[in-house]
């Protein structure tokens, strides 16, 4: 029997390593890569609802509303390029056809209308589950966390009941209550949670006084607050949880299983060592279970989850006050 | 029977591709639509009749297409093209060859004037004309749907006479009308093309399985014969034409035939005429004959090979008296072509015997429609009235007033012909606010879901920005014939309240009219905004006035300015064309349908605009009097000033749209037009203006640099004229060397502003404690333009700085005075900062050549015009010759420089001693490389001239006219990429080959942006552009590379949003080369597809990415020792740069949508290419030559 064999979303895995979101899906040579490198399934990149909405409606004004007497627009009208959903749906259309991988589309809607819409229309196309992307940053003094987190419950709770697809939802890491947070997501239709959402984040330059938005590919370090959140979550949570963000090598994901994880995502590894760094990925954790003779996944995750691990304060608050000691006494302060 | 709406166009593209395997062209108005819908079909894999996907190329100019298309029929293959006007002048060598070789072929041309005095992209027939002597057969469509059952005739006839047709139509008026047609299956084209003559073609083809050689020299013996060889031909077309028609009728039950009679079957009077004006005349006979008169209408279709016998017989037997119309001009002739050819039909007749005992008819000649003059039933009248009298006259106009010849013949003004029954409205729309594009989807649904037929037409003014559209629409139970605008119209849209201000709206409002107006004022308040002209005018008219805020339901529908859709479905609601829920629902199909590819946010969006738009719209409650005391504004700005004369008489009146009423004698007579008229049209369009704050202004003046239209004044002035200044007036003290101490101020002309935001994305001076705020940021504009005009008026009075003062450099620059102002180029437009800046550095000694595109049009298209003098009436001159000839034109204008300075300076030395030896060494030594030392000779010259006035003798007075030729002129040849890089190139090159000074600067916007967005040459790999639907594959020519290989020209490579400094350097160092210059301008364009306030953004992106690197190639250092070479730009080629540059502009952003793997291959070319080139310039930059020729 294969001991890496993983359920996630209701759908049968040949392990827990999965593609997460990113631009990996929009070429399909480099889909086709990766299934050769052992993957099992995919999560396409996130569809923006107001990226797209932006996209038309600059699109719209640029097709139709230059008009002189010799011309009447600069481009071909749309018949040539597709904008919107189309090309998302097309390309995960192609996914399918194409390779056997179970397909998990990512989206990230504005308006409730839109979160459903779009949900149905991915459901339509053929995806085989469906990663809602709660990602708001919340710059209304007025706002309430509760207000924010129950919106955000009724957009889970909105498109569950639109679609039959299982749903997992990933996060940011900026909740007060998480483990509450979560619970409700569970209530609200959700069958997973993604921990967590890599929020771009703008740099400052100080001689233009601008601001500066850079890509950075992720590093292990950030697979330390998951570790904990998984940790945190697992004992208790009727839900999945996956991990994104920081896993880069066969131990990292033996971690995050350990703290709780069903499934380990990786992009930024992949983009920086290509596709064939997933068969690394999936062959090293495949040695570790061996080598520590793991009969299976099953056994090994949670093992050191807050319930489990032989020293739980080290998830909690007082261990972060004796780091944060140590570093004083490390630098002389 | 499957009934569309379509425009001319596109009603001719869908028979031509689908007749075609080869498709060669280039883009010229009006007739870039049919090669475009073709390259898009062929792009999209749509097939011809025979299941193959024609092949569709762009050439370099319409010589190229014709070369091309030469070659493909003489290989056998069907091919045809689509062109106009100064095109079609440039295949004329190639249809020599083709018709002398017999070769089935057709061209489609939308018939537009030539540039004679003037260039006109408008319609008539001087373009086909000039094809009358080259062999090919001439036919003629009067309609949408003539022109494309004819089109369909031609391809049939064609194949078996082996005579090439050129099918024409009316540029704009027929190209460019929307009508309901009845449209051509496949089966009825398969059905005209006869299989036997298409094999026979193909075995007539050039093979090295069957060869044969073409193109053979011939000598006196036997050209003339072998030239008569084809007559057989021409005299078996007009009935294989004939019988074309016949299977054609039978095939769809439309008849044409060689000429085509309409009206009393015993007229009198005939009037005989070729194209859309057929259409009104056929209107006008049958109003005439159901009163009882006796004429009728001759419409010639095929009028070359011209049938005499066929002619003859189409005619009544009882026609007495006959009109001719011609549409074009042929000064020097006895009369105009179809006229001459009408004569020589009846000598003929008479010489052969014909017309046996009928009486010899009075014939006689009328000119009419030239450049798309009205041509109006009204018109049709008087020359039928004109015809009964009992000495018609003959060579007489029509449509104008000629009152220096006396030749025109007046008509009723007021005269009408148009049934009750058919529905006209007019809408007055920008051309940015999706008017159009929602009447045309008007047209769509009521010619398409009903049974009436529609008719659209839409009237565009040539400005790039702020321009006017007006929609013309009608509808009505029977097939409309009205070719011409509006009149009496039952529904008046006025889409921005601006235009009541500027324009005689109701002028063609019906009695009891609607005026729905979009104005953002409470139904109660409405009357009161109103002009008392406006109120009058609803009163007489009894106009019913319907208003609605439609900005705002756009805006809270998240359609942003664009109001089409909230303006259409008020349209449908208060016309009644179609029952109210029926209307609305039909507005959402054909939204869906139209918009349903750009999107469903799109798709709903307007459906929201809908549904807003009804619940919004009030009727406007009209007391019995007017009340108003204010009247419409001046049509020309108060600058403090009386208007030159010609302004007032002239240039006014085209700017209140009553060009029209202008005579002949208001007219230069040679084109020759005074300069500095933009600054008496002030059209107020900007919706936000920038706004200064000196506390935070570091005076670099980049804001007055980067402004396309001169509307920043960076301005030094005295402090004492302080005392004079508005209240409020902002200013501070001027920080430079060169003038400090003065007083210094960044002033916005508040009516000549387009708001586009640039100045303020370049400033680089921000509040430290709040970076948001920069020392000018974008403010409402509806608060500011009373104060900033009063500030404006002001600043434009102070004394200009004076050259000689200026340190030229970025900020020194922009001290000079703009000779280049308020073009009508787009908001945010990438190439006029740098015309503007030439005007700034060289101005006051410039001529300059500009090739025909958006530089010529900005730069001269009527009424006002932007290149200004100075105060002492200096200024650049200017002149347009053509598209593809500028650079010559340009050296022409340098030669004649020369010749004339050569001249001068003989004169010069031969009177020496009796104007005083040291003066004429003087001037003969004077080295005039700067302003102080130009300035000086100025003097000389005019010391000069005060003593030739006491020196007797012709080369006195001959020095004295010319003396001004010994002060140095700057030439310059202007024009963009696809002059330079395309149709211009063979004489760009040649010009820098010869080592004249001149000075060319070319504004790369990287696609044909006048045209509307076709490839060129210079159009980088991975961008969409019409004819490179998929983004361009191969890389950018690099122009400027091929320049440095001369080695004796001066070459720089500019990005003015990305190093300023570098770009005046550039300019200034080109200009006192001595030999030529060639200045590559990066100028970011609205063809980009992305918000124009950005454009220096991407400007430094493309340089800061190694997309644009910018070098500077100057021989002068390699007569130095020094590598001839600099790069300008330090690129760290950084490939995440590349793509962030592509995706930020829509050209190649689409591409992605298309399809992102290539799109990924494409960005990694361009890569690839930025590093090749860099790495190639910095190897350059480091190599050192031996100084080439001494040029200087």
């Amino acid at each position: 029997m294969n001991s890496l064999a993983t359920s996630y979303l209701g759908l049968d895995l040949a392990h827990p390593i999965v593609p997460g979101a990113s631009p990996l899906a929009d070429d399909l040579d480099k889909v086709l890569l990766l299934e050769d490198a052992g993957a099992s399934a995919i999560v396409m990149r996130s569809i923006f609802e107001e990226q797209i909405a932006l996209e038309q409606l600059a699109a719209h004004r640029h097709l139709d509303t230059h008009a002189d007497a010799e011309a009447t627009g600069a481009l071909y009208d749309t018949d040539v390029f597709a904008l919107g959903l189309d090309t998302y749906l097309e390309q995960l259309r192609r996914i399918r056809s194409r390779t056997s991988l179970k397909v998990i589309a990512s989206l990230n809607g504005v308006t409730r209308g839109g979160w459903v819409d779009y949900a149905r229309r991915i459901q339509e196309a053929g995806a085989d589950a469906l990663e809602i992307n709660l990602y708001a940053v919340v710059t209304d003094p007025a706002r309430t966390c509760e207000s924010v987190e129950r919106e955000e419950l009724a957009v889970v709770r909105d498109v569950a009941s639109a679609v039959t697809l299982p749903l997992a939802v990933k996060l940011s890491p900026f909740y007060s209550a998480l483990p509450h947070f979560v619970r409700g997501l569970h209530e609200a239709g959700a069958r997973a949670a993604v921990l967590f959402n890599r929020v771009y984040q703008s740099d400052i330059d100080p001689l233009r006084l601008e601001a500066v938005r850079h890509l950075h590919l992720s590093t292990p370090d950030e697979l330390l607050l998951r570790l904990r959140w998984l940790a945190i979550l697992s004992p208790n949570a009727n839900l999945q949880l996956a991990v994104s963000g920081g896993v880069h090598a066969p131990f990292d994901a033996v971690k995050a299983i350990m703290a709780g994880a069903t499934v380990v995502q990786v992009v930024s590894t992949l983009l920086r060592n290509g596709p064939g760094q997933l068969r690394t990925l999936i062959e090293g954790l495949r040695r570790f279970l061996e080598e520590q003779e793991y009969p299976s996944l099953d056994v090994m995750r949670g093992n050191m989850n807050l319930a489990r691990s032989p020293d739980p304060t080290a998830y909690e608050r007082s261990d972060y006050m004796q780091l944060l000691q140590s570093w004083h006494g490390k630098f002389g302060a | 029977m499957t009934w569309q709406t379509l425009d001319g166009n596109e009603a001719v593209a869908r028979v031509a591709h689908r007749a075609s395997e080869v498709i060669a062209i280039y883009p010229i108005t009006p007739s870039s639509g049919m090669g475009e819908l073709s390259d898009e079909w062929s792009s999209k894999g749509k097939t011809n009749v025979w299941g193959d996907v024609p092949l569709v190329v762009e050439m370099q100019s319409e010589a190229g297409a014709a070369g091309a298309l030469h070659g493909a029929l003489a290989g056998g293959a069907l091919a045809t093209t689509f062109t106009a006007s100064q095109g079609l002048l440039l295949m004329i060598p190639d249809m020599y060859k083709i018709a002398g070789e017999l070769t089935p072929f057709v061209m489609h041309v939308a018939a537009r004037t030539l540039a004679t005095h003037a260039l006109s992209i408008f319609g008539d027939h001087a373009d086909v004309m000039a094809c009358r002597q080259t062999g090919f057969a001439l036919l003629g469509s009067a309609s949408v749907q003539e022109a494309q059952d004819l089109a369909a005739i031609a391809h049939a006839a064609t194949i078996e006479s082996r005579i090439p047709f050129l099918h024409f139509f009316d540029g704009f008026r027929t190209s460019h009308e929307v009508a309901k047609i009845e449209v051509l299956t496949d089966d009825v084209l398969r059905g005209m093309l006869s299989s036997d003559a298409i094999a026979a073609h193909r075995a007539r083809s050039l093979s090295p399985d069957h060869p044969t050689i073409r193109g053979t020299a011939h000598n006196p013996d036997t050209y003339f014969q072998a030239r008569e060889a084809v007559n057989p031909f021409y005299d078996a077309c007009p009935r294989l034409v004939r019988a074309a028609m016949d299977r054609f009728a039978t095939l769809t039950g439309r008849r044409y035939g060689l000429f085509d009679y309409a009206g009393h079957p015993e007229a009198d009077r005939v009037i005989v005429v070729m194209g859309s004006a057929a259409e009104a005349a056929h209107e006008t006979v049958d109003w005439m004959v159901a009163r009882g008169e006796r004429v009728g209408l001759l419409k010639v279709r095929l009028y070359r090979p011209f049938d005499v016998a066929a002619f003859l017989e189409s005619l009544p037997r009882t026609t007495g008296r006959i009109a001719v119309l011609d549409r074009t001009k042929e000064p020097g002739s006895v009369g105009d072509p179809l006229w001459l050819d009408v004569v020589a039909a009846f000598a003929e007749a008479r010489r052969r015997g014909m017309r046996a005992g009928q009486p010899e008819p009075i014939v006689v000649a009328a000119r009419y429609g030239l450049s798309s003059k009205e041509f109006t039933p009204a018109m049709v009248k008087a020359i039928f009235d004109d015809l009964a009298k009992s000495e018609p006259r003959s060579h007489y106009t029509v449509g104008i007033q000629d009152d220096v010849t006396h030749r025109s013949l007046p008509y009723d003004l007021d005269f009408d012909v148009e049934p009750a029954d058919v529905v006209r409205a007019v809408f007055f729309g920008l051309g940015s606010d999706g008017t159009v594009g929602s009447n045309k989807n008007t047209i769509k649904i009521i010619g398409e879901d009903t049974a009436l037929f529609a008719q659209g037409y839409f009237v565009y003014d040539s400005r790039k920005s702020g321009s006017t559209t007006v929609s013309h629409l009608r509808f009505g139970p029977r097939p409309i014939r009205s070719t011409y605008l509006v009149r009496e119209a039952s529904f008046v849209g006025c889409h921005h309240p601006q235009f009541l201000e500027r324009y005689d709206v109701l002028e063609l409002a019906g009695r009891g009219a609607t005026l729905l107006l979009n104005a953002p004022w409470k139904p109660e308040d409405v009357w009161d905004h109103l002009p008392s002209e406006v109120q009058a005018s609803i009163l007489e008219k009894q106009i019913r006035l319907v208003v609605i805020d439609a900005s705002a339901v756009a805006e809270e529908a998240g359609l942003g300015r664009t109001l089409g859709t909230v303006m259409q479905a008020c349209f449908f609601a208060l016309s009644g064309v179609l029952p109210n829920g029926e209307a609305l629902q039909a507005i959402k199909r054909a939204i869906k349908k139209t918009y349903g590819k750009r999107g469903d946010v799109v798709v709903s969006r307007n459906f929201v605009a809908v549904d807003l738009a009804v619940q919004r719209m009030s009727y406007v409650p009209i007391p019995a009097v007017v009340t108003a005391t204010r009247r419409r504004p001046p049509v020309l700005a108060d600058l403090g000033r009386k208007p030159p004369s010609f302004v007032e008489r002239v240039t006014a009146a085209m700017i209140a749209g009553k060009g029209d009423l202008l005579p002949v004698s208001a007219f230069p007579i040679d084109g020759t037009w005074p300069v500095g008229t933009a600054e008496w049209e002030k059209r107020s369009t900007a919706l936000e203006l920038p706004s200064w704050d000196p506390a935070i202004c570091i005076q670099c003046n980049k804001c007055a640099l980067i402004c396309p239209h001169a509307a920043i004044r960076t301005q030094v002035f005295d402090p004492a004229r302080l005392a004079g200044a508005p209240a409020g007036f902002l200013s501070m003290t001027y920080k430079a060397k060169d003038h400090a101490g003065q007083g210094y101020v960044v002033q916005v002309a508040p009516d000549d502003c387009t708001g586009c935001g640039l100045c303020v994305a370049f400033c680089p001076a921000k509040d430290k404690s709040n970076p948001r705020h920069k020392a000018i940021d974008m403010v409402d504009a509806t608060p500011r333009k009373a104060i900033e005009r009063e500030r404006f008026q002001f600043v434009s009075a102070l004394p200009a700085t004076d050259r000689r003062t200026v340190h030229l450099d970025v900020k020194g620059s922009q001290l000079l005075e703009p000779l280049f102002e308020f073009s009508g180029a787009c908001a945010g437009c990438g190439e006029t900062p740098y015309v503007k800046l030439l005007s700034q550095l060289f101005g006051d000694r410039a001529i300059v050549a500009n090739a025909t595109g958006c530089s010529s049009i900005y730069g001269g298209n009527l009424p006002t015009t932007p290149w200004r003098t100075n105060a002492e009436g200096r200024g650049p001159a200017w002149a347009n010759s053509l598209f593809e000839d500028n650079a010559e034109f340009g050296l022409g204008l340098r030669l004649a420089v020369d010749a004339q300075r050569a001249t001068a300076e003989r004169l010069l030395r031969q009177l020496g001693a009796r104007v005083g030896d040291d003066l004429v060494s003087a001037i003969l030594g004077a080295a005039q490389d700067d302003d102080v030392a130009i300035e000086a000779q100025r003097v000389r010259v005019a010391a000069l001239r005060e003593k030739l006035r006491s020196v007797e003798g012709a080369d006195a007075a001959g020095l004295s006219r010319l003396a001004d030729a010994l002060v140095t002129k700057s030439v310059w040849i202007v024009g963009g990429d696809g002059w330079a890089y395309d149709i211009g190139f063979g004489g760009l090159d040649h010009v820098l080959s010869i080592g004249a000074n001149v000075n060319i600067l070319v504004l790369d916007t990287e696609v044909y942006s006048n045209t509307g967005g076709q490839q060129s040459k210079a159009t980088p790999t991975g961008a969409a552009a019409k004819f490179a639907a998929a983004g361009k594959e191969v890389p950018k020519k690099d122009l400027g590379l091929l320049a440095t290989t001369y080695g004796h020209v001066y070459v720089a490579r500019v990005a003015m949003g990305a190093k300023d400094k570098q770009t005046i350097d550039a300019f200034r160092e080109a200009e006192s080369w001595h030999g030529p210059s060639l200045i590559i301008a990066y100028s970011h364009c609205i063809a980009h597809g992305y918000d124009l306030a950005h454009g220096a953004d991407q400007q430094r992106l493309a340089v800061e990415s190694g997309v644009w690197p910018l070098f500077r190639y100057d021989p002068r250092r390699s007569q130095r020792g020094e590598p001839p070479m600099v790069l300008d730009s330090t690129v760290t080629a950084s490939k995440g740069r590349v793509s962030e540059y592509m995706r930020n502009e829509g050209r190649f952003r689409v591409v992605e949508l298309q399809d992102p793997k290539r799109f990924e291959r494409l960005v990694r070319s361009s890569e690839l290419q930025a590093e090749q080139r860099l790495s190639f310039y910095q190897q350059l930059a480091g190599i050192k030559v031996p100084a080439s020729g001494e040029v200087e």
